[in-house]
């Protein structure tokens, strides 16, 4: 009875913003599925595109505002930015880890191979062990200020990678299709599949902004409560 | 009691003496750095020139306790001799073996110096004698890859000669080019793995988290260096090799730069 009251009073707590962001999901999806075009050459395949694509951006975005928050931090001392490091660092690793698992279940049927030592992959599953060791280092220091400075450090540096890993790839051979969206000329796909591809991008990115405060939240709680117990004993 | 006994006679012993020759002697010099040390807090001595002394101070320790340098070069050379099994040698030539071998078998003994450097202040907390020191920050940083940069250098020195004679290399005149890739690669592996060094020392998983912060840092790295060894055994022209050894230069010049910069946030308190 008590439990089933809490659980109400948690489910009452979904913010506005929840509900929005999984609303814009949804309907991208029952757009991507029922009235966008279906692919001439790869055929269903292909729908995956709206899942891999802006899950790829929102990883970037994310380790992207890792490494502001982490310059931020070591700038201005506040542990608000090692907390938004914290949060978006997770939610960046768990997007990079639907691209890597989209990304091979697309490749099989168009590439004919799970996986290819290519410019972008190479750099995606790199990126994903950057940030697991991020993860893992937060873990490994007890101290709050030194795990703060440590993982801002690793941080600014880990963004400083990819661009080498990129390069160094890129010269080593790539096969990964080249941008069709952002690039001079307009972009090579039917409109229909342009505007589904451009509303994942924004659901994705709702989604990762409530992903982020929600996450935020608990480790400022996180924080709070360990305050509170330190201070007690 | 005894100690001090015969420490305030040797005291007076060389005031007598300095008041005699009106010099100063070595511990009335001693007394007053540590008095002008008290007062400020910036160095007398340049930051380079303190990163020299750190350096020489590691370096001496590896020179008087050698089991490390002799356990890491004969971690490589194990190493180099293990890989040669990995392949059937008759469907892989050794020539296309070598420089994959010569630069996975480098970055882990790479490791095993870097695990030291930090490490070996542990014990006795010799850190925070470091840290105390009227020295700039950065200039422990870079003591220590230079250090870890030398310590390496030796490892190859005898490493690199064995692979070649093991493998039974033919060198085609690429060995001053060969020289070029390594000093470069070296410098870039050291630069980062000084830092992680720094970091994994302080943590719960010191001996995991080195490699697994370290080693996405060498990819870049190694992708290089092994590919331009590639080109450069098997006789190519080395402008083949341009593009990877200008991405070489330029990670050595952003690693240097960036980590000699962040490091003093790791320490600071």
């Amino acid at each position: 009875m008590y439990a089933g009251v809490s659980l109400l009073n948690r489910a009452m707590k979904i913010s506005k913003l929840a509900v929005f962001a999984l609303a814009a999901v949804v309907a991208v999806y029952i757009r991507a599925i029922f009235f966008t075009p279906i692919e001439l050459r790869q055929g269903l395949a292909q729908k995956i595109l709206y899942i891999h694509a802006p899950a790829a951006w929102v990883a970037f975005m994310a380790f992207g505002l890792v490494a502001l928050v982490s310059i931020l931090y070591l700038w201005l001392k506040d542990p608000k930015f090692d907390l938004i490091a914290e949060s978006s660092a997770e939610i960046g690793l768990m997007f990079t880890t639907v691209v890597l698992i989209t990304g091979p279940l697309w490749a099989k049927p168009v590439w004919g191979t799970y996986w290819t030592w290519d410019a972008r992959l190479t750099l995606t599953l790199f990126m994903w062990f950057i940030y697991v060791g991020y993860v893992i280092l937060r873990g490994a220091v007890d101290d709050k200020a030194m795990r703060a400075r440590y993982s801002a450090v690793l941080g600014i540096v880990g963004a400083a990678l990819i661009p080498f890993i990129h390069v160094s790839v890129y010269i080593f051979r790539t096969l990964h299709p080249q941008p069709v969206l952002m690039k001079p000329d307009a972009p090579s796909m039917p409109p229909a599949m342009t505007v589904t591809l451009l509303s994942s991008l924004v659901a994705f990115t709702v989604l990762y902004i409530w992903l982020l405060r929600d996450r935020y939240k608990l480790a400022v709680e996180r924080e709070a409560a360990a305050d509170s117990l330190s201070l007690g004993a | 009691m005894r100690q001090a006994e015969i420490r305030e006679s040797v005291l007076s012993a060389t005031e007598r003496s300095s008041a005699e020759t009106g010099e100063l002697s070595d511990v009335q010099r001693g007394n007053r750095y540590n008095d002008a040390r008290q007062v400020s807090r910036h160095s007398e001595v340049g930051m380079l020139r303190a990163a020299w002394i750190i350096a020489a101070k590691d370096l001496k320790i590896e020179y008087r306790e050698r089991s490390a340098i002799v356990s890491a070069v004969s971690f490589s050379i194990l190493g180099i001799t293990l890989f040669f099994f990995a392949w059937d040698p008759t469907g892989v030539s050794s020539v296309d073996l070598a420089p994959g071998v010569l630069w996975v078998v480098f970055s882990f003994g790479g490791l095993l110096a870097l695990h030291r450097s930090f490490g070996v202040e542990q014990p006795t907390r010799a850190i925070d004698a470091l840290l105390a020191a009227p020295i700039e920050r950065e200039s422990i940083y870079l003591g220590k890859a230079l250090a870890n940069f030398v310590f390496v250098l030796v490892i190859q020195l005898i490493s690199v000669p064995a692979l070649i004679l093991l493998y039974n290399l033919p060198l085609n005149g690429a060995v001053p080019m060969l020289c070029l890739v390594i000093g470069l690669a070296t410098l870039g592996l050291i630069a980062v793995g000084t830092l992680f060094s720094a970091m994994a020392v302080n943590t719960r998983l010191a001996e995991l988290l080195l490699p697994l912060l370290s080693l996405p840092f060498f990819v870049p790295i190694v992708i290089c260096a092994a590919q331009s060894t590639a080109i450069m055994l098997s006789g190519r022209p080395v402008l083949e090799a341009a593009a990877y050894l200008k991405v070489l230069v330029a990670y050595d010049v952003v690693a240097i730069v960036l980590c000699t910069l962040v490091y003093p946030y790791l320490i600071e308190q």
